[in-house]
């Protein structure tokens, strides 16, 4: 009653003619896991510069719900019978938000960009031997060798999407950001009223034509639902659940897992799964460039230390929202198996000290990168550690914030000049069930991910992974690919969660579940 | 006084000097690298060099140094490396809420201290005294995080009175602005009453025991012109530099209350530019910071002109 008094007595005195303006708005206001601070989704990987880029830009594919790639800006496409040159025409009504028709000069140029940078793009332009385009509607991109992973590669959906963009922002230098986020997705990018690290805002492109397929994660119809969208930063996840549950806002990507229960027993707030794969699994990096982790027998001992449910209960807690997985492609995904699963028989300490030492350890500190910051891999990181000393192995837990861990882990010396032994971190579920998107099942030695390992015999089932012509094919190298990484110890899988989305159901309609980049086309205001 | 603060401008350009060397060195001393984090997850060591090249921060780091004070000296401050947009234009975008939430901090506090402190002076060891001071040490010991989220549960979440979090600019209205200021000033507002209370209850104590103070009373003044004009004017000194302090500390980031109750101000950009290590950011608000406090504490000491007749510069 007293705030209705005074509002009303204040009201009086004070024009509210832009907050009226702005309630008249439809209006969603969501909090995702980060802050937008980089508009460029090919310059980092960073998942939230993606969501951020799948809101303004748009893509020649989407990958549905069953990552299967569908076409987006796409209106036709042919695959010549060798499979080595597609022809691609893009749809009618395409425009970037500053007016100008989308060509094939501006989709050539971004594609150029996004190849140089992102690494399934610069694998995809492995097999390309030139892109040529032929009006302004429709361009061919000619390969070298019949690459089975052009279309999945264009319409993938986690970190650093194929977007386009106008061919003046694309001719920037890929490893430079781009100065201007115009793009020609179903929402415009409003940089005057953008403050990083509080919020970002996007507003209704009226002009964009979407495709009348029904909505399924990346794929069909990508329909600007609301006015505004309005990406709030809480970075508090307390605060960030008071505010859903209080109606303030919309839509909570992320909810902490110890915050679920609350939330399923609020008023008007929903959750819902993100799509059919799991959005987390969880992945302890080991070095292979030092002693002791050098030799195979001492990666394969570490098995013996991972009892996965340990890492789940620690880092979910709610058995409903965690899996046991004990191979490194998503289980739940296309490509689950269960090759060389043998190895995580399981959790025996003793048994892998013994190995340890029979595979040359003699008590020298082990390094690990302690994340103290962390949500998931702080608590991860935890649990190993007790693990490794209730085994008895001497271990040096380096605690720093992520960001250390970030850089220290691209060091290649040895751990006692500032390297490190092992640290713990995550991938997201949809790019960990292709073994050609899941970079961190590579073995590419020196121009691999961070632990460098090193065989190219993983390397080699990657490759034909990527050249497999049928499905049957493809699930055969899975297969053998997993088998030979895990013996290889490329990571120690220890397992995979989903965080739900919160929404206020009374509020919001038709969210579109996906796995890895949120969707929020298509969401509408009741 | 003109030539004093004329001086006093002038001191501050060392000081100033030092704090930019001292923050630049330190933050490249310190382990992080934006580079790998703007890279993300999936980066190689390639990628991650090729940016860090692309933001020139592997030349050498006195290079580094000359090129950032050149362009400090041209007035600018550079740019955030993640956003790309200027270091004056993300400092200026939260200069308002933190403006904000001092100045309604400091009128909760201030408004409840003083009267506080001059009753509990003036009914020393008594159980009003016991209670203020009582209810001033709770204030001081209660961490605010604490009484903020207690606050969120009450006001906001079960009685729906006021907004849980964020910060509405008075641009969009009075009333949400002050709703919007309420529970955090409140929060932060608590600490700063007990402090400034105790200093004020010693401070009257002192004075009340003056000669003056009894010639006052003998000749028949009303305790309340005693109180108000003979001693808390002649107590004000202590009090000032006290919420002088308090200004500095919370132009310089309340980090806590600004994250629980989620207001964009430069607390939170402080810690958010650490964090990323977005060097450009961090030294430009160590500046402002320093700046700051050297202009409130010039602003303390000539307002000690004003309250106590007998200094004078």
């Amino acid at each position: 009653m007293f705030r209705r008094v005074l509002a009303g007595a204040l009201a009086l005195a004070v024009p509210f003619v832009a907050a009226d303006v702005q309630a008249q708005e439809k209006v969603l206001k969501a909090v995702m896991h980060a802050d937008v601070r980089v508009i460029d989704p090919v310059w980092t990987t960073q998942t939230i510069a993606n969501i951020h880029g799948a809101l303004i830009y748009d893509t020649l594919f989407g990958n549905d719900g069953n990552q299967k790639p569908q076409p987006q800006m796409v209106g036709k496409y042919e695959i010549s019978p060798d499979r080595l040159t597609y022809t691609f025409t893009l749809r009618d009504g395409l425009k970037f938000h500053d007016g100008s028709p989308v060509t094939t000069k501006d989709v050539i140029a971004s594609l150029k960009r996004w190849g140089a940078k992102d690494g399934v793009g610069q694998r995809l332009m492995g097999f390309v031997t030139k892109m040529e385009p032929v009006d302004d509607k429709t361009f061919t991109m000619v390969l070298r060798e019949p690459y089975g992973m052009v279309l999945e590669s264009l319409g993938k959906s986690q970190s650093s999407i194929a977007a386009i963009m106008r061919e003046k922002d694309a001719l920037t230098d890929p490893q430079q950001q781009v100065k201007e986020a115009v793009g020609s997705g179903p929402y415009m990018f409003a940089k005057d009223q953008w403050v990083p690290g509080s919020k970002a805002v996007y507003l209704k492109n009226k002009d964009y034509v979407p495709r009348t397929e029904a909505p399924s994660s990346f794929a069909g119809a990508k329909i600007p639902g609301v006015d505004r969208i309005e990406l709030v930063w809480i970075s508090d996840p307390q605060t960030t659940m008071s505010a859903l549950i209080n109606g303030e806002i919309d839509f909570y990507e992320q909810p902490t897992n110890d915050f679920l229960p609350m939330l399923e027993k609020a008023r008007g707030v929903k959750l819902m799964k993100t799509g059919k794969i799991d959005s987390t699994q969880g992945m302890i990096r080991l070095n292979h460039l030092h002693p002791p982790f050098d030799n195979v027998k001492a990666r394969q001992a570490m098995y013996y230390l991972i009892n996965q449910e340990d890492f789940l209960r620690t880092i979910v807690g709610n058995p409903k929202y965690y899996r046991v997985c004990k191979g490194l492609l998503t289980c739940g995904g296309p490509y689950e198996n269960d090759g060389g699963s043998y190895l995580m028989k399981e959790y025996n300490p003793k048994k892998a000290l013994q190995l340890l030492k029979e595979a040359g350890y003699k008590g020298e500190p082990i390094t690990v990168l302690s994340a103290t910051d962390h949500a998931t891999i702080t608590p991860a990181t935890q649990v190993l550690v007790q693990a490794m000393r209730e085994a008895g192995i001497n271990v040096d837990a380096q605690s720093m914030d992520w960001g250390s861990v970030v850089t220290r882990r691209a060091k290649k010396d040895p751990p006692a000049q500032g390297g490190w032994n092992i640290f713990v971190t995550t991938s997201g579920g949809v790019g960990s069930s292709n073994p050609v998107l899941h970079t961190w099942i590579g073995a590419a030695c020196e121009k691999g991910l961070f632990g460098w390992p090193c065989d190219p015999e993983v390397e080699k089932l990657r490759n034909a992974f990527g050249m497999a012509a049928t499905e049957e094919e493809r699930q055969k190298i899975a297969k053998e690919l997993q088998t030979r990484a895990m013996e290889q110890v490329v990571f120690l899988p220890f397992g995979q969660w989903d965080t739900p989305i919160a929404f206020r159901g009374d509020k919001i309609d038709n969210v579109v579940p996906n796995t890895g980049l949120a969707v929020l086309w298509g969401i509408t205001k009741k | 006084m003109t030539s004093y603060i004329v001086r006093r401008l002038f001191a501050t350009l060392p000081v100033m000097a030092v704090v930019a060397l001292f923050v630049f060195f330190l933050l490249r001393f310190a382990p992080g690298d934006p580079a790998a984090i703007i890279a993300g997850d999936d980066a190689t060591a390639e990628s991650i060099a090729a940016v860090r090249a692309k933001l020139g921060l592997d030349r050498p780091m006195v290079e580094q140094f000359v090129v950032w004070v050149g362009q400090l000296l041209q007035g600018d401050m550079g740019v955030s490396i993640f956003s790309n947009l200027a270091v004056t234009r993300l400092i200026a975008q939260r200069l308002e809420p933190t403006v904000a939430l001092t100045l309604s901090t400091l009128f909760v506090a201030v408004a409840l201290a003083v009267p506080i402190g001059v009753v509990a002076a003036w009914k020393a060891r008594k159980l009003v005294d016991r209670l203020a001071m009582a209810f001033a040490v709770l204030g001081f010991a209660m961490p605010t995080f604490v009484l903020a989220y207690i606050l969120i549960y009450f006001f906001a979440v079960q009685w729906q009175l006021l907004p849980v979090q964020g910060y509405a600019p008075i641009r969009e209205g009075f009333w949400p602005f002050v709703e919007s200021l309420i529970l955090p000033s409140v929060a932060l507002g608590i600490t700063y009453m007990a402090l400034i209370a105790r200093i004020t209850r010693a401070s009257m104590l002192e004075v009340l025991a003056q000669d003056y103070i009894r010639t006052a009373n003998s000749k028949g003044l009303a305790t309340d012109r005693v109180l108000l004009l003979h001693a808390l004017k002649n107590a004000a000194v202590p009090i000032v530099t006290v919420i002088g302090i308090g200004i500095a500390l919370l132009i310089s980031g309340v980090v806590i209350t600004e994250t629980v109750f989620n207001i964009p101000g430069l607390g939170r950009l402080t810690v958010d530019a650490v964090l990323k290590r977005d060097y450009p950011v961090v030294q430009g608000l160590i500046l402002v910071f320093a700046g700051a406090k050297v202009l409130v504490n010039l602003i303390i000491d000539i307002s000690y002109a004003f309250l106590d007749p007998r200094i004078r510069y």
